[in-house]
This record gives C-alpha cells, sequence and structure tokens, in this order.
C-alpha cells in the first residue's frame, strides 16, 4: 500500500507553547564526565538573530552506537549513562540555543569509508515551511574531519567552514552558529 | 583529536527513505514575507541516507501523561469555545502503523489568540486555556486529543491577511502558508474531517486527521565498506 505523504508546514512563531522542555538541551544529563556544550545563534538573511526557533540535535553515543532497531549493528544500549542522542533547544531574544552533549564516535558508512564525529541538526522556525538540516562537525577532529565523505563532497572550502563547530574560549566548548540565508550561509541538506 | 574507528562491521545495510518529490512546500515562497529573510538560498545539498539519517529519537511515553491529550480540563475551569475531539492515525507511506510514537501539539484559543508573549492579536485570553498538548500513538498508531476549535488570527503577511483555523502538529518520522503546497491533493490531505460518528453526543463533536510520514523503500541497498 502506497499512501501520501502529509505535507510539512511552518511551526509559526509561537513553537514555544508546545515544543521546547525544560531538560531539552541536555543530551546527557548535567556534569557527565567528558560533557561538551555547543552554543552558537540562528542568524537570518539580514543578520539580525531569529528568536523563535527550534535546534534539535541528534546524534551517536561516544562508541559510535545507536540505541535504534534500524541501526544493523544492532541497538546499542547507551555507552554514557543517561544519554538520549536528541537535544532540542529553542532560540532566546538573542538567537542562542545550547546543546550539552558527549562527543559522537565516528562511524562507517555504507558506501564505505568513515564519518567523521557530527551531530545531525533540524532547524524549525516562523518562515520555514519545512525544517532545515545540517551537520554540526568539531573543529578539532581535523583528521577525522579530513576524511569525511561528507565534507570533502563539499567543494568550496569557505562553505565546508559552515559545518564546523570552533572550540570556544571555555573548555569543552563550542560554537557553532546557523545562518539560514546570504552571506556565510550554512550548509543545509537535502535528506 | 583523534578517535578511535569502531569495529568494520561485515557490511552495513541500511533501510532507505525515498525523497518525496511536490509534496512539501518550497522553502523560498516569496507568498510567504517571513520566508524572504530566513528560506536558505542555495539549494540543499544532497546527502547520501547514512546512520545518523536512518536513526532518530525513540520518544514514547516516557514524560507524557493521559492529561496532556486533554487541553480542556488542566486548568481550575474550563476554556471557552466549542469542545472538539481530533484523532486519526499515523502511518508510514507504505501504510504501516506507526505505533508509540509522540505527538506535540499547540494552538490558539478560540478566540484565535495564543497564549505567548508574542501574540498581540487584540482577543481576549482564556485563564482556562493554555494550548499545548502531547500523546503517544497507540499500537495501531492512533491517537486521540480532546480540545477547543482554535479561532482564526490576523497575520501581517498582505492586507486583510487572517490565518484559518489550525493546530499544529510535530511529530517524529523519517522525517500564504497553506497554499505554500503546491499540490492540491496534498492541501487536502491537511484537513480533519468532521466525523459524527466520533462525536461524543450532549459534548464533543468529533474530528479525523490521518498523518503520513516517509517510510523506507521496498527495498534495501546494500553495499560493503
Amino acid at each position: 500500500m502506497n499512501l501520501p505523504i502529509t505535507p510539512s508546514q511552518t511551526v509559526g512563531p509561537f513553537l514555544a507553547i508546545g515544543l521546547p522542555w525544560a531538560d531539552g538541551p541536555f543530551v546527557v544529563p548535567e556534569g557527565t564526565p567528558g560533557a561538551i556544550t555547543i552554543t552558537g545563534r540562528v542568524l537570518d538573511g539580514a543578520g539580525e538573530p531569529v528568536p523563535d526557533a527550534l535546534v534539535e540535535t541528534w546524534q551517536a553515543d561516544t562508541d559510535s552506537g545507536f540505541d535504534h532497531p534500524d541501526d544493523p549493528r544492532g541497538a546499542a544500549r547507551p555507552a554514557t549513562p543517561g544519554f538520549r542522542g536528541f537535544g532540542r533547544s529553542a532560540t532566546d531574544q538573542d538567537g542562542s540555543f545550547r546543546i550539552v552533549t558527549i562527543r559522537p564516535g565516528p562511524l562507517p558508512c555504507p558506501a564505505g569509508g568513515t564519518e567523521a564525529p557530527h551531530l545531525d541538526v533540524s532547524v524549525f522556525a516562523r518562515g520555514l515551511l519545512d525544517r532545515v538540516v545540517t551537520r554540526i562537525y568539531l573543529a578539532d577532529e581535523a583528521q577525522a574531519n579530513a576524511a569525511d565523505p561528507v565534507l570533502s563532497a563539499i567543494a568550496e572550502p569557505e562553505r565546508r567552514q559552515t559545518l564546523l563547530a570552533m572550540p570556544g574560549d571555555l573548555p569543552d566548548t563550542f560554537r557553532f552558529d546557523i545562518r539560514l540565508r546570504g552571506e556565510r550561509e550554512t550548509v543545509f541538506f537535502d535528506v | 583529536m583523534t578517535t578511535d574507528l569502531p569495529p568494520a562491521p561485515g557490511r552495513l545495510l541500511l533501510p532507505s527513505y525515498p525523497r518525496p518529490a511536490g509534496v512539501h512546500p518550497p522553502l523560498d515562497s516569496p507568498a510567504y514575507a517571513s520566508s524572504a529573510l530566513r528560506a536558505p538560498r542555495q539549494p540543499p545539498v544532497p546527502l547520501a541516507q547514512g546512520l545518523t539519517e536512518i536513526t532518530g529519537p525513540m520518544l514514547g511515553a516516557e514524560r507524557v501523561t493521559a492529561a496532556d491529550a486533554d487541553l480542556t480540563t488542566r486548568h481550575r475551569g474550563e476554556p471557552l469555545g466549542e469542545r472538539i475531539i481530533l484523532t486519526g492515525r499515523v502511518a508510514d507511506s507504505g501504510g504501516r502503523p506507526v505505533p508509540d510514537t509522540r505527538i506535540e501539539i499547540w494552538q490558539a484559543n478560540s478566540a484565535g489568540r495564543y497564549a505567548h508573549a508574542v501574540d498581540d492579536h487584540p482577543a481576549p485570553l482564556d485563564p482556562n486555556f493554555d494550548g499545548g498538548g502531547r500523546c503517544v500513538t497507540d499500537s495501531d498508531g492512533r491517537y486521540r486529543f480532546i480540545t477547543i476549535k482554535p479561532g482564526p488570527y490576523p497575520w501581517r503577511n498582505h492586507p486583510n491577511a487572517w490565518r484559518p483555523a489550525h493546530i499544529h502538529f510535530s511529530l517524529f518520522g523519517q522525517d500564504p502558508i497553506f497554499n505554500s503546497v503546491p499540490d492540491p491533493k496534498a492541501r487536502e490531505r491537511m484537513i480533519a474531517r468532521f466525523a459524527l460518528g466520533l462525536t461524543i453526543p450532549d459534548w464533543a463533536l468529533g474530528f479525523e486527521w490521518d498523518i503520513v510520514l516517509r517510510g523506507r523503500s521496498a527495498t534495501v541497498f546494500e553495499e560493503r565498506p
């Protein structure tokens, strides 16, 4: 049986009524050893903050496992206690979001090769009729990033750069801004 | 920093989820003014679906209570407006039910006002209605909300612009606004049907809305790393 898919629509400006959870930004519980914090801003085509967006992340555990039945390597129990894989952060007035997580492990690709540690990111906002999808790679994983097939397929270095979270001033912090449109526009993927 | 690679699997067989064509609205929809500064200008880069894309959060019943599906009983009194039952079934495009999946909804009250600081539409707030709800589908993919029929409300997209009554739904799946969906038949799939059979006499009108999420293709592709 083939059923036609339900179309996507925008979340509108009032998603805060239904979607944020108090502990949404915590992919791992606060205080988890080795935890990293990724912060950034969602910016529009004029460089203005987007204060009504929602950022969602999904990633492998630090041992590269997914607690999911479709992983052909087998669903993995979380190696990190309390690891949820999923993070959700609404942006504030400043367009800022925050995700507290651990470094994901690298992943084997169906087509061969190895994907560098990454988080898949969905952005929802008023003005977006469907989610946009990007990836966060960690800039300090230079060797793994250089071998990553997804990064390598993006020809322009400055476009590739938009997918790298840069180490912050504090230890275990990273910075990842999402530019929806225009100058230094983030690379978005068709999945 | 380098990380040890995980053990090489013998083979990696992943399900694939075909990209639907012509279903979702184009991001760049000039008639929807808010998209002008927010829709990306560059076309999206095709991404081969890997382990991160074919898996996803399995958010089930944790942190969802039965009361979360009834938006009319969580305050001191009952909200004003027309009480409705909204129910349906979540399936994937292969017709398989999607059980145990979380649905989150939010909506305006019966006067067309959202309980949100940014909504300045001069219609009354209802102290007995916050507009947020959630539930988990049953083993057959069915869901059911009890709520109040939302009112239409003005927005500033163009002169005398009003959004028709609607309820926002968020689902986890693999994977002007209404008219941004190009296919008229697809637009119809966003409209809940009045269903007399679901109506509870003397209490609430029933509406039915089925949701179809992208499913995996019938054939899996096979590659060796």
